[in-house]
């Protein structure tokens, strides 16, 4: 069944949609991230233009980040100060990745810088994410102990202007946590992916926060940051198909319900091989495209 | 001096009684308007018509069709990927100040049999003789380049076509072509140019004017998104946050 795109303005297989929104929905569900990371590239790869394909993924992010966050708030593990907080630096990054991207569509060089950021941050995550499943399914020897190390980042705690987080049990400055937002903001705006597979990281390494709320505090600023890029998208870039976002959302919205189910059934470990695979295949295809010989050597771009 | 009055209305008159000895078209198309609606995947679009001859006589050497289906000029710039350091990026680019969106010509007859360089090139029949109007400056091999790009580009996703037996003539009076759209056509006022084409000469030229527009929802939503910015994302996000929290509340007692 195909359906008409209007501001992309070509037809889709909708069913395709639907099930390209519930395959990465369950992913989403099984691992608490948004899953733009792999709608864009996916959409990119149907023939859907990156700027339509980035910006729509983004409304797609937003839904498949309500159902986790409603989960995580009933139980208490949802930072809301510092998710506020880093969802005012998301906010302005997200801004500010509106400029880039005007600039970088003006001097014809968006798609390239969206394939190799692509590249060197699924190649990146990939790596690390099979590493660590390697090691604790035993297939690689693991390193001897390390100290373990230090609660607060010597970088972070030397910020001034300190603030309580009563939840994660914080004394820092909100500037840490500005900053991570921001540059989650930007890549939100500039990738269509809400980033949550960056700001996890940062928040458990850069800024000490206990495990218990970092997945919860982490979809609640994804769920705003994605919901505010969306905005930005629409009313700069114009490039928000909403008939294909919501084909991917329903998909997606119901994928992520089930994927949280899985959750329960699947070795979590297994799981996270299956994850970095996934991502390292995602990024592999990208670098190709990079520099194999396009199918297209010319492209048209309306004045 | 009545005799040199009288030769000079017949100067006068000349030129019509010249014209009602040409033959003349009379074009047609099946839709004068073409609505994109949710389920549109491109469609065919017929070009029919007669053609009138002079006293009804068909001559014993019929003429010859062209039909031509053009859609509005945009502006353009385009890129020419090279390889850079390994990667394949934009590096050159060139602006056609009036490349149409869409271009079809069909014909009974390969364009080159019909007529010469010259007309082909005065009337744009065929896809290389479009006037793109390249941004001045360009050296001329450049400028060649990158419209063999241009309309490489556009012939393979269907929106500049040839079809030089797209015309069929019956009995050397009646004509019909059929031209197909892609779904990915630019909406717009299309022309539809109908040549009357006899021993190399262009005697006769009719157009009829096409819409090809968004319609119903395809179409409201279009607009919603240039016009009312602001509303359109927030509908945007409405419609997220809404499916998110109905598939939660569908699923909350799995759970």
């Amino acid at each position: 069944m195909h359906i008409y795109l209007p501001i992309a303005g070509q037809s889709v297989n909708a069913l395709f949609m639907v099930l390209l929104g519930f395959g990465v929905g369950v992913l989403s569900g099984m691992f608490g991230i948004g899953g733009g990371f792999l709608t864009t590239p996916l959409l990119i790869f149907y023939g859907i233009p990156p700027t339509v394909a980035v910006a729509s993924a983004t409304t797609q992010i937003t839904g498949a980040s309500v159902s986790g966050a409603m989960v995580h708030m009933r139980k208490g593990g949802l930072d809301l100060k510092m998710a506020a907080v880093m969802t005012v630096g998301g906010f302005f990054g997200s801004v500010v990745g509106a400029v880039v991207f005007r600039m970088l569509q003006a001097s014809g060089q968006i798609d390239v810088v969206i394939s190799s950021l692509y590249v060197l941050i699924l190649g990146w995550i990939g790596f690390v994410m099979l590493k660590d499943a390697l090691i604790t399914l035993g297939v690689i020897g693991r390193k001897a102990a390390r100290a373990p190390p230090p609660r607060h980042n010597r970088w972070v705690a030397s910020l001034p202007l300190r603030w309580r987080f009563y939840s994660s049990g914080l004394y820092l400055s909100p500037v840490a946590p500005l900053a991570i937002g921001f540059g989650a903001g930007i890549l939100t705006v500039l990738l269509g992916i809400g980033g949550g597979f960056i700001i996890v990281p940062a928040m458990i390494y850069l800024l000490g926060m206990p495990a218990r709320v970092v997945i919860g505090t982490s979809l609640a600023m994804v769920l705003s940051v994605s919901a505010a890029t969306t905005m930005v998208h629409a009313v700069t870039t114009r490039a928000v198909d909403i008939v294909l976002a919501g084909l991917l959302l329903v998909g997606g919205v119901i994928g992520a319900q089930y994927g949280a189910l899985l959750t329960l059934r699947i070795k979590p470990d297994l799981l996270r091989l299956a994850l970095a695979l996934i991502i390292l295949g995602v990024g592999f295809r990208m670098l190709l495209g990079l520099a194999w010989r396009p199918d297209e050597i010319f492209s048209i771009e309306y004045l | 001096m009545k005799r040199r009055i009288a030769c000079c209305a017949l100067a006068a008159l000349a030129p019509f009684l010249i014209a009602a000895d040409k033959p003349m078209l009379v074009p047609d198309v099946s839709a004068r308007q073409v609505q994109i609606r949710y389920s549109f995947q491109g469609g065919q679009l017929l070009l029919f018509g007669a053609i009138a001859y002079p006293d009804g006589r068909t001559p014993t050497r019929p003429a010859d069709i062209a039909v031509v289906l053009r859609g509005p000029v945009q502006p353009i710039l385009l890129r020419e990927k090279e390889k850079i350091a390994g990667i394949w990026m934009n590096a050159d680019s060139s602006r056609f100040r009036s490349a149409p969106s869409f271009y079809a010509v069909a014909s009974s007859k390969p364009i080159r049999d019909l007529v010469d360089e010259r007309t082909a090139s005065i009337y744009e029949l065929g896809i290389h003789n479009l006037q793109l109007s390249p941004g001045g400056g360009a050296l001329p091999e450049r400028e060649r380049h990158f419209e063999a790009g241009l309309l490489d580009l556009r012939s393979r996703a269907g929106l500049f076509s040839e079809n030089p037996h797209g015309v069929e003539i019956s009995s050397g009076i009646l004509y019909r072509a059929f031209i197909s759209i892609p779904s990915q056509v630019p909406v717009g006022t299309y022309t539809a140019e109908t040549f009357l084409i006899d021993r190399g000469h262009v005697v006769a030229v009719a157009t009829r004017d096409i819409q090809i527009d968004k319609s119903g929802f395809e179409r409201y939503v279009y607009l919603a998104s240039r016009r009312d910015r602001f509303a359109y994302g927030l509908a945007c996000i409405a419609l997220s946050l809404g499916l998110g929290w109905a598939a939660a509340m569908a699923f909350r007692r799995r759970f």
